[in-house]
């Protein structure tokens, strides 16, 4: 028994007209944590729809507990070994957590119908190892958390005798003790000899927790890098192959600005998300909103931008008491808001870049029915050329753009607008670190032209950078709100999980 | 600069020929050319405009029922509107209603289903096929209980023009079918009305969000649908002289088929008007087809079955290359 689970030997995978992998040659050790990191369209997902069965190699040979293996179905790689816990979660929603962890391959008793006993028991057992024997396996998927959900996932390849797992982004939709919880179980699996296949946007978990770092580049295998001695900058330095400008900050405004107050809110409500916030936003300043997914982050911005209609609470623009009803009044009061989740509320995705980004343009500028074809097209191009969005024509589909650039075209959609605020739900989510390099460039000129931002984000990171002030919610309160200058990491985090400041060094 | 903004505008060949209701108007090409070397008939103007008189109420109905789809939803209620609508006409016309007032009740018998349908559906929130179900039986119930069960004469009036009248050898029925199309185009491609049904579409969430009032663009593309089975009800009820409860019975169906064909697809968010005029004349020349080479009518609702089946299924191999 070699000391390899899993060679990788000169695999290409040519799709029409682009060459995803060239030329990729490593080797995945028995029992470690391997990281890939790339950008989007680096060939990470290609490669691991290689490994997992979906894909096959156009050429180059996979060898696979020491013999060689050409997999041609995800059932093939499954069953020498190879388990893949995809992005978007495959559970069956209303089935149980022992259906899903056996499904496909139910067990049955001797009268051929199916044996719920085993399954049970076998999957208690699974989950236990896991550390997560609390998670009831006659229960419904539909009743679980989304990190419990993974957790199933995980349970599910284990309980096949994976001996390679491949997580792709599995700390996507995760909250901080989650994604903590979630690393602690991979190294577990780690000491039982399970090797991990670990991909992810997230770098500081790269760090934390894999034993070896590879570099892909359109669809290159850059460099093997060893995460005792690498550091953050180097591997992005590896992954842009340019040098990273990560530490450019901005020019901070101080807390005793005379920058006008633009937006107060008061006691603002909503019953179970948010619990009676007031806050303050000033003329070009950018405010950071953090917290714990579920803290009611999102609702409160929702609120604000009227999507639940009129809420408890007071809010005053420019000092002058507002009323808003819908959307569509506080469009019209000269916000706007780039909500979360970019595919579902966001996008517009079978319609064209130009159409995206001119709906809202178009209804609240145009004096009859009719859309103005050349000014909105104009515009478009005027917008596409301003922020560098990439697309070969305004006409193209959405779809087809990358998620980076999807976000850009949300954000002209709201710049045409001219407006006062624009509220920010997690804009850089899932999008690769080249294109987020340019959207917080983006978000400082923003504020540059006096336009007040609100940056809700999870990533502590990109809130500490960002944010003039940043603002923490823990269960629909807000806990506190910390000048830039007293912002840290600790005390963030502090706040989130709702612990009084000092307890904790 | 101005050559380089031209050319990030219009889009390759190559995707304007891979658009549904371009395939689908090859297809309408291949048919009539095939149908041309079978039968001397076929190709006459006299028969052509015979298969479009006949296809101008799905076409008409189409329209409305296009824009619903599109938006996500569906009707089934469109042809019984048509008979409700026809018969509401017939019976103030018995109450000796000029002929102008009778087309504004036609109007207005097909515009008030139509908005409940709407309201229904997006204050109600019922689903769309339960709220137009609903419907269809309401509308159908009612034609026969303010008629009797009985059918309506018509006396002959200029209302009779738009069903049966001639501008030369063209049939009124189809100019009026061409107008509408026409606008129905416009409306959907050139308004911001048509955008935000598109927009509506894609994601009702991001189009709330993007300030659109979703209700009552909802609300609008049934009332309008429920318009169009009143201009219908005028068209039929002057082609045939009699309003009859079972008038445009059935006729859902075909105008879903014609929709679908036409390449607007039921997950809604896209398609093109004049798709539906395409899907429309391809049922047509089918069934004008059957009738020259006196194939038996069964086999014709074989045939439109399987029509229906292969366009949708042609849509949605497409859908799946285009995600893998």
């Amino acid at each position: 028994m070699s000391e390899y689970i899993c060679r990788i030997k000169n695999i290409t995978k040519e799709f029409p007209g682009v060459k995803a992998l060239n030329n990729v040659s490593f080797d995945i050790k028995r029992g470690e944590i391997h990281a890939i990191v790339g950008e989007n369209g680096a060939g990470k997902s290609t490669l691991m729809n290689i490994l997992s069965g979906v894909y096959q190699q156009s050429s180059g040979e996979l060898e696979f507990d020491d013999e060689p293996v050409r997999f041609t179905s995800t059932k093939m790689a499954r069953q020498k070994g190879i388990s893949m816990i995809h992005q978007e979660l495959s559970l069956a929603q209303h089935m149980t957590v022992a259906e899903n962890v056996f499904q496909g391959r139910m067990l049955k008793n001797r009268f051929g119908f199916v044996d719920k006993k085993s399954m049970h028991e076998q999957t208690k057992t699974a989950l236990e190892r896991l550390g997560a024997g609390y998670i009831d396996a006659n229960g419904l998927v539909s009743s679980l958390g989304i990190s419990q959900k993974q957790l199933v996932e995980i349970a599910k390849a284990i309980s096949t005798n994976a001996k390679l797992l491949i997580m792709d982004e599995p700390t996507a939709s995760l909250t901080t003790n989650e994604i903590d919880f979630l690393l602690n179980v991979m190294r577990g699996l780690r000491e039982e000899g399970v090797s991990i296949l670990f991909i992810t946007h997230k770098l500081e978990e790269v760090l934390a927790v894999a034993d070896t770092i590879s570099v892909l580049r359109d669809g290159e295998y850059i460099i093997r890098l060893d995460p005792k001695t690498t550091s953050m900058s180097e591997m992005i330095h590896h992954m842009v192959g340019r040098k990273s400008d990560f530490n450019s900050a901005r020019e901070f405004m101080d807390s005793d600005s005379s920058s006008p107050v633009i937006l107060e809110v008061k006691n603002l409500s909503v019953p179970g998300y948010v619990d009676d916030v007031s806050f303050q936003l000033r003329k070009g300043e950018v405010l950071g909103l953090t917290g714990l997914v579920g803290a009611g982050r999102s609702e409160l911005l929702n609120a604000v931008f009227g999507y639940y209609g009129q809420v408890k609470g007071e809010i005053f623009l420019k000092g002058e008491k507002v009323t808003i009803r819908s959307c569509t009044d506080a469009i019209s009061k000269g916000i706007g808001l780039v909500p979360e989740n970019r595919k579902e509320a966001g996008l517009f995705l079978k319609m064209a870049v130009r159409d995206n980004m001119v709906l809202v343009y178009a209804r609240t500028h145009s004096k009859g029915p009719f859309m103005n074809m050349k000014s909105t097209t104009d515009l478009a191009e005027e917008y596409i050329e301003k922020i560098s969005i990439k697309t070969p024509s305004i006409m193209q589909t959405i779809v087809n753009l990358s998620g980076g650039n999807q976000q850009k075209v949300i954000i002209a959609r709201w710049l045409l607008q001219k407006p006062d605020i624009l509220m920010l739900d997690e804009p850089t989510h899932g999008i690769d670190v080249g294109a987020k390099e340019e959207i917080y460039a983006l978000i400082n000129d923003i504020a540059k032209q006096g336009i007040s931002v609100i940056l809700l984000s999870s990533e502590l990171p990109e809130i500490l950078r960002m944010s003039d002030r940043v603002m923490v919610m823990h269960r629909g309160k807000l806990k506190g709100i910390l000048d830039h200058k007293e912002a840290e990491q600790v005390k963030i985090m502090n706040l989130i999980f709702d612990q009084e400041i000092g307890m904790t060094t | 600069m101005k050559a380089s903004s031209k050319n990030k505008q219009s889009i390759s060949l190559k995707q304007f020929l891979s658009r549904p209701e371009i395939t689908m108007t090859f297809v309408l090409i291949i048919f009539c050319l095939a149908l041309t070397l079978a039968s001397d008939v076929f190709a006459t103007p006299q028969n052509i405009l015979n298969i479009l008189r006949q296809i101008a109420v799905y076409a008409i109905l189409g329209i409305g029922e296009a824009y619903i789809i599109i938006t996500g939803g569906i009707d089934l209620s469109v042809g019984s509107l048509v008979g409700w609508s026809a018969c509401v006409g017939g019976v103030v016309a018995e109450w000796g209603w000029s002929p102008g007032m009778v087309l504004i009740a036609m109007l207005v018998a097909g515009i008030i289903p139509g908005i409940i349908n709407g309201i229904l559906v997006a204050w109600v929130g019922l689903p769309p096929f339960i709220a137009t179900l609903g419907m269809l039986n309401i509308a159908y119930g009612g034609a026969l209980m303010i008629t009797k069960g009985f059918p309506i004469r018509y006396r002959g009036t200029w209302l009779h023009q738009f069903g049966g009248g001639y501008i030369g050898i063209v049939p009124i029925s189809v100019i009026v079918t061409i107008v509408l199309v026409i606008i129905g185009y416009v409306i959907a491609e050139h308004t911001i009305f048509g955008r935000n049904i598109y927009a509506l579409g894609n994601s009702e969430k991001a189009a709330k969000l993007s300030g659109i009032k979703t209700d009552y663009v909802k609300i609008m593309t049934y009332a309008i649908t429920g318009l169009l089975a009143g201009v219908c009800a005028v068209i039929q009820v002057g082609l045939l002289g009699t309003a009859d409860a079972s008038l445009g019975q059935g006729a859902e169906l075909d105008v879903i088929a014609a929709v679908v064909i036409g390449g607007i697809s039921m997950s809604g968010g896209e398609g093109n008007i004049f798709g539906v005029l395409v899907g429309a004349m391809i049922m047509g020349v089918l069934r004008n087809a059957f009738v020259l080479l006196a194939v038996s009518g069964y086999a014709q609702i074989v045939a439109l079955g399987v029509v229906v089946v292969i366009a949708v299924a042609v849509d949605s191999l497409r859908r799946k290359k285009a995600t893998v």
